[in-house]
């Protein structure tokens, strides 16, 4: 296949809405959404805000099958909200989690899929969604026991606040170059830290140090593929047949390496971070 | 002075151990005859990152919390499993340069993954606020507990944002972000709105909770001790979901139970 | 943000569900269902305030000399300009197989 050709056959997955993401990524014909629109749980607090609200409340849920093997997907649509965590949206997670995790008790190997494109908890519910994605975490990690759970970052929202250290959490993460990933986001850090630590209108700067390509050559995530549906979704099947980089266990390991930074830490550059964390990772 | 600290005095005698980043406060101590593992964050102004020195949850604290969790589940492995008991005064993770670009979000996962674990292996985890415990820094050191046990105190707060900084986020202004506080039980900054969530366990009233008297921890140890009687075998977080303001966290997960069989 | 409810005649209940659109910046979600028999029923939640007379007329000549079938639309605008609401509401008639 020529470039020309190649081009012409790929098809974006950045550019698909939560549903169609979600649709994509499971075997043909297996898609069944749970809570969907027309079942119109929505934010009961963004109303009283004077806020529309979604009917999914910005969060897709589906069961299907991945290469043939029971799965559970949940797509933020990042269109919505900044694709915040709510209560409706952080208990769809939570919730579809918990069931995956009672379906392997009851011997049935459900696996599953967060694509993430979120700024992390909605302001406008504030603790309550602070309090879910506390779930959302509990989860993760009581499923991750029994099948992987599989984050993936594609863009164009990224993965922030408390939604980043679920990401942390997963079994694999898979990034685009589209993809960022971080605690923080850059206007929050310049609010409290000033321009000079922390440029949010500097994007190539951003990028250099929190973008997908940044983030898997410092092995902070565990695949790098293009936007490209068939890529992303043949990568994805990878992964779940392969062991876990488990970086969350890893504090002995990176503990090690900060201290490599001395008394007085200096600003690193995007080559520094890789040169510290690569290596007998 | 840090209200974690005074309290981890307090609660535990004893010397902070070995191995830990200055931030991270380890004591071991006991509860109900039974060893318990008190664990603060506290800042450190020589700490090697400029922009963690005063409290804040970083990579050292996010790393060095999963260290001092780890360790006493992997003590306790074959043993009595020791009472964890995380001290909350966070006011928030650390904003900086730094920390993005050397993954803080992994080294806050980090923190929730051992917390979890303990609590997954059957060690009774308690997070005690006695100060501010704040977003993604409450998330890395208290919210994977079984029980959440605050004190009635105007300086605990538990919220995902600062007030000025979600003001200027959400495109408010503070006067109208608080008005709309005093409305939305979520968007609240008082302990009692945060208490209709049904996310707390207990509220105790203490006569310092700057610096606890002899009785105020007293208080607190018996609290603690009921805590870790009410805990009994489980491993979850389910005690959190019956909240007054907590109606729609139950439905989603009552009407996707039912539809999940059927799809 | 305020709530607008709209009511045209139509013929028998149509068939189908549709979702199209997102609650995004200048977007609007806007969910189809079969209604009750002569009915066409709407309801509008919008962040725009003072909107209920561009609503109405928007409808109005969308559906004009049309034989419409009785469905029952829930529209959440955020911002959607004339253009990008007419879009959305043929891309749901045209899924659930009716113009």
């Amino acid at each position: 296949m020529t470039d020309s050709e190649r081009l012409l056959h790929s098809r974006s997955f950045v550019e698909l809405g939560a549903r169609q993401r979600a649709r994509a990524l499971l075997d043909t014909g297996s898609f069944r959404e749970l809570l969907g629109p027309f079942d119109r749980l929505m934010s009961p607090w963004l109303p009283r805000q004077g806020i529309v609200p979604q009917a999914d409340d910005g969060v897709v849920i589906a069961k299907g099958k991945l290469a043939g093997r029971p799965a559970v997907v949940a797509a933020i649509e990042g269109g919505f909200q900044g694709g915040s965590m709510g209560e409706v949206g952080g208990a769809k997670i939570a919730g579809a989690l918990e069931l995956a995790v009672e379906d392997n008790r009851n011997g049935i190997p459900t696996c599953a899929v967060l694509l993430l494109e979120t700024g992390g908890v909605r302001l406008q519910e504030a603790n309550l969604g602070l309090a879910a994605i506390a779930e959302i975490q509990a989860a993760i990690i009581e499923l991750r026991a029994h099948q992987p759970v599989v984050g993936v970052i594609a863009g164009s929202v990224g993965c922030f606040g408390g939604m980043s250290i679920a990401a942390g959490l997963c079994s694999h993460l898979l990034v685009t170059r589209e993809a960022r990933l971080g605690l923080n986001g850059p206007q929050v850090i310049e609010q409290e830290a000033g321009i000079g630590e922390y440029d949010s209108r500097d994007r190539p700067f951003i990028w250099s140090l929190t973008g997908g390509e940044q983030r898997h050559a410092s092995g902070l995530v565990d695949a790098y593929v293009a936007d490209d549906v068939e890529a992303i979704r043949s990568q994805l099947l990878a992964l779940l047949a392969a062991p876990s980089a488990q970086r969350a266990s890893r504090h002995q390991w990176f503990l090690e390496r900060l201290a490599q930074l001395g008394d007085d830490c200096p600003q690193l550059d995007a080559a520094a971070v890789r040169a510290l964390y690569q290596g007998d990772a | 002075m840090n209200r974690a600290q005074n309290w981890l005095q307090g609660l535990a005698s004893g010397e902070p151990l070995p191995g830990f980043p200055a931030s991270v406060q380890v004591v071991d101590g006991e509860l109900d005859n039974r060893l318990a593992r008190f664990i603060a964050v506290v800042p450190d102004v020589h700490n090697p990152f400029a922009r963690a020195r005063t409290g804040e949850v970083g990579l050292l604290e996010g790393w060095g919390l999963a260290k001092a969790v780890a360790e006493a589940v992997d003590a306790d492995r074959d043993g009595e499993k020791r009472v964890v008991v995380a001290l909350i005064d966070v006011p928030s993770q650390a904003y900086g340069r730094r920390e993005e670009a050397l993954g803080i979000h992994q080294a806050l996962a980090g923190a929730v993954e051992a917390y979890a674990q303990a609590r997954l292996a059957g060690h009774p985890v308690i997070g005690l606020l006695v100060g501010k415990a704040m977003s993604g820094a409450f998330l890395a050191h208290g919210y994977q507990a079984q029980r959440l046990i605050a004190l009635d105190d105007s300086g605990v707060m538990v919220h995902a944002m600062g007030k000025a900084a979600a003001a200027r986020i959400t495109l408010r202004s503070v006067e109208d972000l608080e008005a709309l506080a005093a409305e939305v039980p979520p968007m609240a900054y008082d302990l009692g709105s945060y208490a209709s969530l049904g996310l707390l366990h207990t509220r105790l009233a203490v006569d310092n909770a700057q610096a606890p008297t002899a009785q105020d921890l007293a208080q607190v140890r018996a609290s603690l001790i009921d805590a870790v009687r009410d805990i009994g075998d489980t491993t979850d977080l389910r005690s959190r979901l019956d909240g007054e303001h907590r109606s729609a966290s139950r439905e989603v997960r009552q009407r996707l139970r039912s539809q999940w069989q059927e799809a | 943000m305020e709530t607008l409810n709209f009511q045209f005649p139509a013929a028998q209940p149509g068939r189908g569900r549709a979702l199209v659109g997102c609650v995004s910046s200048g977007d609007l979600e806007v969910l189809i269902e079969p209604g009750q028999a002569g009915s066409l029923d709407i309801q509008v939640v919008t962040s725009v305030n003072g909107s209920q007379a561009r609503w109405s007329q928007l409808f109005q000549r969308l559906f004009d000399g049309r034989d419409l079938p009785a469905l029952k639309i829930d529209i959440h605008d955020f911002g959607a300009t004339p253009g990008v609401v007419r879009l959305r509401l043929e891309q749901g008639f045209e899924e659930i197989g009716h113009d």
